[in-house]
C-alpha cells in the first residue's frame, strides 16, 4: 500500500510546471482559433461549385480535418503515456493517459459527425463502411474501452495496467488509419496536405486550416493540462483520506 | 443584410455546414467548461482536506 501512495506522491514539479503552461496554451489556442474561424469561415474562398467541386461544403474542412488530427494525435499521447507508465513505472504516465483520452474520444467523434454531415451531401451517403470510416470507428470505440477501463475499478490502480494494454495494442489502429485511403478503395479522399508532391490544397484555404490545427492542438494542451491537475488532486485527496483511516 | 443572408446560406449547404461547425464549437465548449469545473472542484476537495489536517496536527 505504501509503495502505491509512494507512486502518487509528490507531482509537485508536473504542477508547477502545469500552472505555468496553461495560461499560455490557452491563450495560443484562443487565438489561433479566432484566427482560423475568422478566416476559413468568412474570409478563406469556397471550393470550386459543384458538381466537380465541392461549393461552401469546404469549410467543414476547417473543423473536420483538425478533429481527425487530434482524434490521431491524442491517441498517440495515450499511449506514449501508457508506455511510460507500465515500461518506466513513470508515476504520472497513468494519470496522463487517464486525463487524455476523453479528449481524444470528443475529438474522434467530432470527425465522425462531421464527416458524416460532409459525406451526406458531398457523396449522398451519412456513412459508408469503407476503411477509413471504420476505422475511425473503431479509434472511437478504442477511446471509450479505454475510459470505460479506467474506469471500472473503484481503485484507480486496478483498472490502470488494463487500461494501458488495451492503450497499447491500439496503437495498431493508427497507421491503419493514415494509410487506409492508400491500401484500399475508399470514397475518402485520398492524403491532401502532407504529401510528396505538396499540398493540394489552394494557399488560400490551407493557411486558416493551419491555424486551426494549431488551435485544436493547443486547447488539447490546455484542457489536458486541466484534466491531469484535477486527476493528480482526486488521487491525492484519496490518498489523505486512506492515511486518515489507517491512523 | 443581404450579405449576411448570402453568408448565412452557404451556398445552399447551410443544412450541412453550419450544424457541423456549431457541433464543433458546441462539443469543445462543454468539455472545456466540464473540465475546468471538475478541475477546480477537486482542488478545493483537497484544499479543504489540506486544512483539516493542518489543523489536526496542531491540536
Amino acid at each position: 500500500m505504501s509503495a502505491r501512495l509512494h507512486a502518487f506522491a509528490n507531482p509537485a514539479r508536473f504542477l508547477r510546471l502545469a500552472r505555468r503552461l496553461l495560461p499560455w496554451t490557452a491563450a495560443l489556442a484562443a487565438i489561433c482559433l479566432a484566427i482560423g474561424a475568422v478566416w476559413g469561415i468568412g474570409i478563406a474562398p469556397p471550393g470550386k461549385p459543384p458538381p466537380e467541386g465541392q461549393g461552401e461544403t469546404v469549410r467543414i474542412m476547417y473543423v473536420h480535418v483538425p478533429s481527425a488530427w487530434m482524434a490521431l494525435f491524442v491517441y498517440a499521447c495515450v499511449a506514449a503515456a501508457s508506455a511510460a507508465a507500465i515500461i518506466w513505472r513513470h508515476p504520472l504516465g497513468h494519470v496522463l493517459a487517464r486525463a487524455a483520452s476523453p479528449i481524444g474520444a470528443c475529438f474522434a467523434l467530432l470527425t465522425l459527425a462531421t464527416g458524416s454531415l460532409w459525406g451526406a451531401k458531398m457523396w449522398g451517403a451519412w456513412w459508408v463502411w469503407d476503411a477509413r470510416l471504420t476505422s475511425v470507428l473503431i479509434l472511437f470505440f478504442l477511446y471509450l474501452g479505454h475510459i470505460a477501463l479506467t474506469h471500472a475499478f473503484d481503485d484507480p490502480a486496478r483498472g490502470a495496467r488494463a487500461a494501458c494494454i488495451l492503450a497499447l495494442v491500439g496503437v495498431v489502429n493508427l497507421p491503419i488509419i493514415k494509410f487506409s485511403v492508400d491500401w484500399w478503395n475508399t470514397l475518402h479522399q485520398p492524403a491532401s496536405i502532407i504529401r510528396r508532391e505538396g499540398p493540394a490544397i489552394d494557399a488560400q484555404m490551407l493557411a486558416p486550416l493551419f491555424f486551426m490545427i494549431c488551435g485544436f492542438t493547443f486547447y488539447f494542451f490546455s484542457v489536458w493540462l486541466l484534466r491531469a491537475r484535477a486527476e493528480l488532486a482526486a488521487l491525492r485527496t484519496r490518498a489523505l483520506k486512506l492515511r486518515l483511516l489507517a491512523s | 443584410m443581404d450579405g449576411i443572408g448570402r453568408f448565412l446560406e452557404m451556398g445552399g449547404y447551410a443544412a450541412y455546414v453550419w450544424p457541423a461547425l456549431g457541433l464543433t464549437a458546441l462539443v469543445l465548449a462543454v468539455l472545456l467548461i466540464a473540465s475546468v469545473r471538475n478541475a477546480r472542484r477537486r482542488e478545493a476537495e483537497l484544499a479543504q482536506l489540506e486544512a483539516e489536517l493542518g489543523r489536526g496536527d496542531e491540536g
